[in-house]
């Protein structure tokens, strides 16, 4: 049963001269791991942020659990989560704090919140910092405080924008454990990453985006197999995508 | 829903409680603003409320006009003669060193034979009139025909005296100057009628003013430096919230905070409310610590104590809805700008123009017509007249409702926009 359904979805932004997203259709299942990969620029972020109701699409539409924004924005924002690129956090409040803020945002409350924002740092390993400031933890330590403050009300749905992007690898290997057991216990997962090898371990199936398009969907397996040479997701993601430089204004 | 906001404020109260050199810009400042404007404006104010203003006298005419110009500027109470610095009389050269020099605002020259040219000059006028009705008899001592010479009384002012402070020194002068001809005229006509022994003018004035202000408990009330100052630089600090608030609206968008707000099933009006009620509060205290400082450490620095009376709950409810007009201010500019560093200066600028245009600074009765027009349009000096209204004017409630009006209009009217501008700018 699809969660996530995209038809000819399009976003130019007001300045620019070329479509962010362009004419993109996509169906994403429920339980699935659904990584979205593409050079810098390609419209991955974009392409998120419409999804989470972030970003007003050019045209075209979509629909979360058969809801749209239009008519059912507050359910949808009830089913889904988000972590966003940034430490979406405030540094002068502890991590506990945060986490109660946040949690409380979508209704959590008294002991049940507690709870939630003890275990969470419990099998974050943070328990010892849960009275530190946010500003004094390291890139891996804001990272999994980012990731629980959007999955603390247990989301259906859950959007990620290169979470690990910047941790040492202790930090990474946390993420994605804790992300797989989540999977496991029914919560989808759209992910954006630069990590080929880690979406290669942790999707079920990716979408490569390039010029706001998707160039090829499939699992890691089907990728691999119809690119020629291709040993990895890497060889892939070169083979369709190339390897000249993306910069863009 | 209540819930949430509950936890909005707290979120926010705690944010505060840690960002000291925001509490100290928030509370501290003010003050220190308010003791020190206070007492820089504490003299010109005093010559209403006693002390006196030095002034040099040179007195090169040793008269009657000399004796009558002395007597007169010490008796108004807002003047001290001064005719000898360091045991040496002034001299016209002296005296005026001394002003230029900026130690002195004033110095009056009165010229040699004064007060004997101007009798003469009335005898003379005098003489002519009572000719002309054929009152002179062989025993009238007819002045001399000769002719006397303008005489100058020479003004000098420091150049760093306000224009306004000139204006009212040249108008005392001329009119003291007007009075003395007057009576110098009476006294010789008497003499002239051979009614010297009594008077047989009566020379009082038939036309006077009484200035008459609200009074409370039967005393008047009289417009100090404190009873100007505590509001009008309260205001100054309600407004400035402006800038961290909407500092720190940018800095949720910047941080990513934002999105993760945004992406709650909460809406955004909750979101400005916790900011709103927080800031609220931030005024409130702001404005009672400015109470705290008017009425009891003014008193300690040698200030008039600022005097609240029974007008409590007005000046708390202006202060409310300043404040609520301030946060609406800072919504709706954080809502915009994108940055700090657009944000912050803006906003600091624009607290500033609003004080200027709403008479924190200078009266609007004073300013040009254009600008007292203008002034009509800050929320600054809604809430500034809404404070004169409860404390000089013996305002009731009704008199300041359309300032309350007003200012909650503002506070409704930015909140809108900014909500409005969210909505186009970001949602689905």
């Amino acid at each position: 049963m699809e969660i996530i359904r995209i038809d000819s979805l399009s976003k130019k932004y007001k300045d620019s001269d070329y479509y962010s997203v362009e004419n993109l259709s996509l169906q994403i299942s429920e339980g699935e791991v659904f990584g979205l990969l593409g050079p810098n620029g390609a419209g991955k972020t974009t392409l998120i942020s419409m999804l989470c109701g972030l970003v007003k699409p050019t045209s075209g539409s979509f629909t979360i659990a058969g809801l749209s924004y239009r008519e059912s924005a507050m359910a949808i924002r009830r089913l889904i989560g988000v972590v966003p690129q940034e430490y979406a956090l405030y540094p002068t409040l502890t991590a506990t704090e945060n986490l109660v803020y946040f949690g409380a945002m979508y209704g959590l409350k008294g002991k049940n919140l507690n709870q939630l924002v003890e275990a969470g740092l419990a099998e974050m390993g943070l328990s010892k910092f849960a009275h530190k400031k946010i500003g004094a933890f390291s890139g891996g330590m804001k990272r999994r405080v980012n990731l629980l403050a959007g999955i603390l009300h247990d989301p259906k749905l859950l959007f990620l924008d290169e979470p690990t992007v910047g941790v040492d690898v202790q930090s990474k290997n946390a993420i994605l454990d804790f992300l797989k057991e989540r999977n496991q216990s029914g919560m989808t997962l759209v992910y954006t990453s630069h990590h080929l090898i880690e979406a290669q371990e942790l999707c079920d199936r990716i979408a490569i985006i390039e010029g706001g398009k998707v160039i090829a969907q499939g699992t890691p397996q089907e990728l691999i197999h119809t690119t020629q040479d291709a040993r990895n997701l890497e060889d892939v993601f070169i083979a369709l995508t190339g390897r000249g430089l993306r910069d863009a204004i | 829903m209540l819930y949430k906001l509950g936890m909005a404020i707290r979120k926010e109260l705690i944010l505060q409680s840690r960002d000291i050199g925001g509490l100290i810009i928030l509370f501290v400042m003010p003050m220190v603003l308010l003791v020190t404007i206070t007492m820089v404006q504490k003299g010109s104010f005093d010559s209403i409320t006693g002390t006196r203003i030095p002034v040099l006298l040179v007195d090169n005419d040793r008269g009657e006009i000399a004796e009558t110009v002395r007597k007169e500027l010490g008796s108004t109470g807002n003047f001290a003669i001064v005719e000898e610095i360091g045991d040496q009389t002034l001299s016209e050269a002296s005296a005026k060193d001394a002003v230029f020099r900026g130690d002195y605002q004033l110095a009056i020259v009165l010229p040699p034979k004064l007060s004997d040219d101007l009798n003469l000059h009335i005898k003379q006028n005098v003489d002519r009139v009572m000719a002309e009705f054929s009152y002179s008899d062989s025993d009238t001592v007819h002045a001399a025909a000769v002719t006397i010479q303008k005489k100058d009384v020479n003004l000098y002012f420091d150049p760093a005296t306000q224009e306004s402070f000139k204006t009212a020194i040249k108008s005392s002068i001329d009119k003291l100057i007007a009075t003395i001809e007057k009576d110098k005229v009476y006294k010789v006509f008497q003499e002239e009628l051979g009614v010297s022994e009594e008077a047989v003018f009566d020379q009082d004035q038939i036309l006077q003013y009484r200035e008459i202000g609200p009074a409370e408990g039967g005393a008047a009330i009289k417009p100090s430096a404190v009873q100007h100052n505590v509001p009008a630089w309260s205001l100054f600090a309600i407004f400035f919230i402006v800038v961290p608030l909407s500092i720190n609206i940018v800095k949720e968008k910047s941080q990513g905070t934002m999105v993760r707000l945004i992406t709650n099933p909460v809406p955004y009006t909750l979101f400005l409310l916790g900011k709103t009620f927080t800031y609220l509060l931030v005024s409130l205290i702001q404005f009672y610590l400015m109470l705290v400082v008017g009425v009891y450490i003014f008193p300690l620095l040698d200030l008039p104590s600022f005097e609240v009376g029974a007008n409590f709950m007005q000046l708390s409810t202006m202060a409310l809805f300043a404040g609520l007009a301030a946060i609406g201010f800072g919504i709706l500019l954080g809502t915009i700008a994108t940055t700090q560093e657009q944000s912050a200066p803006f906003g600091a600028t624009f607290v500033v123009i609003l004080a200027a245009i709403g008479g924190v600074w200078v009266p609007v009765f004073v300013m040009p017509a254009v600008m007292q027009t203008i002034s009509r349009l800050s929320p600054m000096n809604w809430a500034l007249n809404g404070f004169y209204d409860i404390l000089l004017r013996q305002g009731s409630w009704m008199a300041i409702l359309p300032q309350l009006i007003l200012l909650l209009l503002f506070f409704m009217l930015t909140l809108l926009i900014a909500v409005l501008y969210d909505k186009k700018k970001r949602t689905i």
